[in-house]
């Protein structure tokens, strides 16, 4: 395997972008900040791969429009996956491991405030016995929050603990939406919006958009003094019948982890839209403890659909950049109530797999 | 879409944009005979290789992934047992009830696995995980998922007992082969700030575009983003009504919403200054008699009907000058 880091990340988040759905006013400044980052312009780069929807951007062909922001003379080498950006990400690697390039950028975008979000993401639900019900997020959420509940895996103090804890530490995330000091008394006294689950639970809705440069080895040297080297990569999907799923758990994450070398691991960046969840993705990682969980304060804070678990990867390398952190796990997900996982794990020594 | 001005002044222009397609899907046999039960008012479930019975029927088995038969589905109740829910107290459009109510997951007696589906309570302490509902019926049944209007705490159940009918009966009606659909979507869609500036222009009349600041290249409408460069574009420019046909289609084709009558012209317009050419259409001439590089004019709608939109312009009409050579604009093709 080649070893390959991360480089360069850039982000913004907010609760309304007052602009095209495309992007593109978005993407073309946090472009710029990549190159001020490595020093490269976009003839430096061999592969370029987003995340995104048009579902969330109500027109066709969005991240064609958004390939605008590329600039695309000579044509360049891009994919684009309908997923989170974290995904566009894992397709890059392969891309650099198979040697056909060195570096790439990958990007995802999304501006959830155009449509109703939650109701959008019923369209992600089986088209013959779901869909017509418009099961929205939340409400699926919620129902796995009561499984662990009822099953007294997690309490309603619990929950608010991790709301309270995202809040306190999202105060030092200048991209965050949602931040300052509250505590678990307070937040239980907020009414229900989706009985288990207070509004405080559920990720804002949230527009954005991130990139992250990724290279392989002496280019990596070359332009970042301490990259965050991947050191395993890892992503796995659940079924997506709601009914043959045991929603309190996440198999494909503890399928994934099982793959990985987790031990030692100081920082962990969950992308866990609702409360619960980062306390379901703590025990099937197995994290103890001594990991520090979202210290960006997660997607409580901010949660931009298709760039939120990209984010998870650049808060992550940030922490190893920064020699805060030496080795670190980033999680992405996908569909209804954790159905589809990625796991990255960054690390401040490579793996000595060579150029 | 057309944009038009929101009532609070802002950088960018909106509109309310609609997404709606009715998806119609083929069933396939086992999707089918479940939803042919449902018309009938009987719940059939799939009974899997590890023993489980699942509604709905799964198409292929989750541990041996062979084909179900359609022929193997089971009978499941049409009450069953709450096994976790949640208050949905802002019901959004298209749910099974428009009032607050509850989503759950029920396992129906005979089966195994839980389906998804609403139930209708007073409220939230109405609801518990152990209780039992029953389904309440459409009055119609179509076969689809909808005809299970909701779930309701057993001993409230209203509407149809199982129907009748049973298949083999003479006047039996065929099975359920395609579901419809129907989805909604609604967006406040934003135009960019540079197509704001464009479409604000052409309500007063004027054509503004945008010129790239590395390669100078004019763009109209203009993107934002130079897609040659990638840089931002931010220096406008005012263009004339005129310019040149470049590659056009003749439409011959009649379809749904067609406002003119085939034969017609719709046509890649190159305005004099610009980079890119743009789609309109070209009347006021024989479809047949349209050529490449044939010089036109916008014929402007009365200026009482204008708004932020390019319908401003009625369509172009040729202007009479001789044609423009080839090489002028070959690189534009």
């Amino acid at each position: 395997m080649r070893d390959v880091a991360v480089v360069g990340f850039a982000q913004r988040q907010m609760s309304h972008f007052d602009g095209s759905p495309t992007m593109v006013e978005l993407l073309v400044p946090l472009f710029a900040e990549l190159w001020e980052q490595t020093g490269w312009s976009k003839d430096d780069i061999g592969f370029w791969c987003s995340g995104s929807s048009d579902y969330l951007a109500g027109r066709s062909f969005s991240f064609v429009s958004a390939v605008d922001a590329i600039g695309t003379l000579p044509p360049v080498n891009e994919s684009h996956v309908e997923m989170d950006a974290a995904w566009a990400l894992y397709e890059a690697w392969v891309k650099i491991q198979t040697g056909e390039v060195d570096a790439a950028l990958v990007y995802g975008f999304g501006k959830s405030s155009a449509g109703l979000l939650r109701r959008v993401l019923a369209l992600q639900l089986d088209p013959y016995v779901l869909t017509p019900l418009w099961p929205d997020t939340v409400s699926i959420a919620a129902l796995q929050a009561r499984l662990g509940l009822e099953a007294g895996r997690w309490s309603e103090e619990d929950l608010a603990a991790v709301v309270a804890g995202s809040r306190s530490a999202a105060t030092a995330n200048p991209y965050a939406l949602l931040s300052g000091e509250t505590s678990v008394d307070k937040l239980l006294a907020e009414p229900m919006f989706s009985d288990p689950l207070r509004k405080h639970d559920c990720a804002p809705v949230t527009d954005g958009a991130a990139a992250i440069v990724i290279a392989a080895g002496d280019r990596a040297r070359s332009v970042c003094e301490r990259p965050a080297w991947i050191t395993g990569y890892e992503h796995r999907t659940d079924g997506q019948n709601l009914s043959l799923r045991d929603l309190s758990r996440a198999p494909s994450v503890a399928g994934a982890a099982s793959r990985l070398d987790l031990a030692g691991v100081d920082v962990a960046e969950l992308h866990a839209p609702f409360s619960h969840q980062e306390l379901l993705l703590r025990e099937e990682l197995g994290l103890d403890d001594s990991v520090s969980v979202n210290p960006s304060g997660g997607p409580l804070a901010g949660n931009p659909m298709f760039s939120a678990g990209l984010i998870r990867i650049g808060e992550a390398a940030r922490r190893i950049q920064d020699g805060t952190a030496g080795k670190v796990l980033a999680h992405a997900t996908s569909g209804p109530a954790l159905q589809q996982n990625l796991l990255c794990v960054m690390s401040g020594t490579s793996t000595g797999g060579g150029n | 879409m057309t944009a038009t001005s929101d009532t609070t002044p802002s950088r960018v222009l909106s509109a309310p944009l609609q997404v709606a397609f009715d998806y119609t899907r083929s069933t396939g046999l086992v999707l089918g005979a479940f939803m042919t039960g449902l018309r009938e008012r009987r719940i059939l479930a799939a009974r899997t290789s590890d023993g489980r019975v699942v509604v709905p029927p799964v198409e292929y088995d989750p541990v041996t992934h062979a084909a179900v038969s359609a022929d193997d589905l089971v009978e499941v109740g049409a009450t069953g047992t709450v096994v976790t829910w949640t208050w949905v107290s802002e019901p959004v459009p298209g749910q099974p009830l428009d009032e607050p109510f509850a989503f759950a997951l029920v396992t129906l007696d005979g089966a195994t696995a839980p389906m998804l589906h609403a139930v209708k309570a007073d409220g939230p302490q109405s609801l518990q995980t152990g209780m039992q509902v029953s389904a309440v019926w459409s009055d119609q049944p179509q076969g689809h998922i909808t005809d299970i209007q909701y779930f309701e705490p057993t001993g409230e159940a209203r509407g149809g007992s199982p129907a009748a009918a049973s298949a083999g009966s003479p006047d039996a009606p065929e099975g359920v082969t395609q579901v419809i659909t129907p989805v909604e979507l609604d967006y406040i869609y934003e135009a960019s700030p540079e197509e704001s500036a464009f479409f604000r222009a052409i309500a007063e009349g004027r054509l503004v575009g945008q010129r790239c600041p590395k390669c100078q290249k004019v763009y109209i409408p203009p993107r934002g983003a130079c897609p040659v460069d990638g840089v931002p574009t931010a220096e406008e420019v005012e263009l004339p009504d005129s310019g040149i046909v470049t590659t056009f289609c003749i439409v011959n084709v009649p379809f749904l919403g067609q406002k003119i009558k085939p034969p017609y012209v719709s046509a890649y317009i190159l305005l004099e200054g610009a980079d890119i050419a743009f789609l309109h259409l070209i009347l006021g001439i024989p479809a047949d008699e349209v050529r490449m590089g044939m010089k036109v004019r916008a014929v402007w709608k009365p200026r009482e009907e204008w708004g932020t939109t390019v319908e401003n312009i009625s369509h172009f009409e040729p202007t009479g000058e001789p044609d423009a050579d080839y090489e002028s604009y070959r690189a534009h093709l």
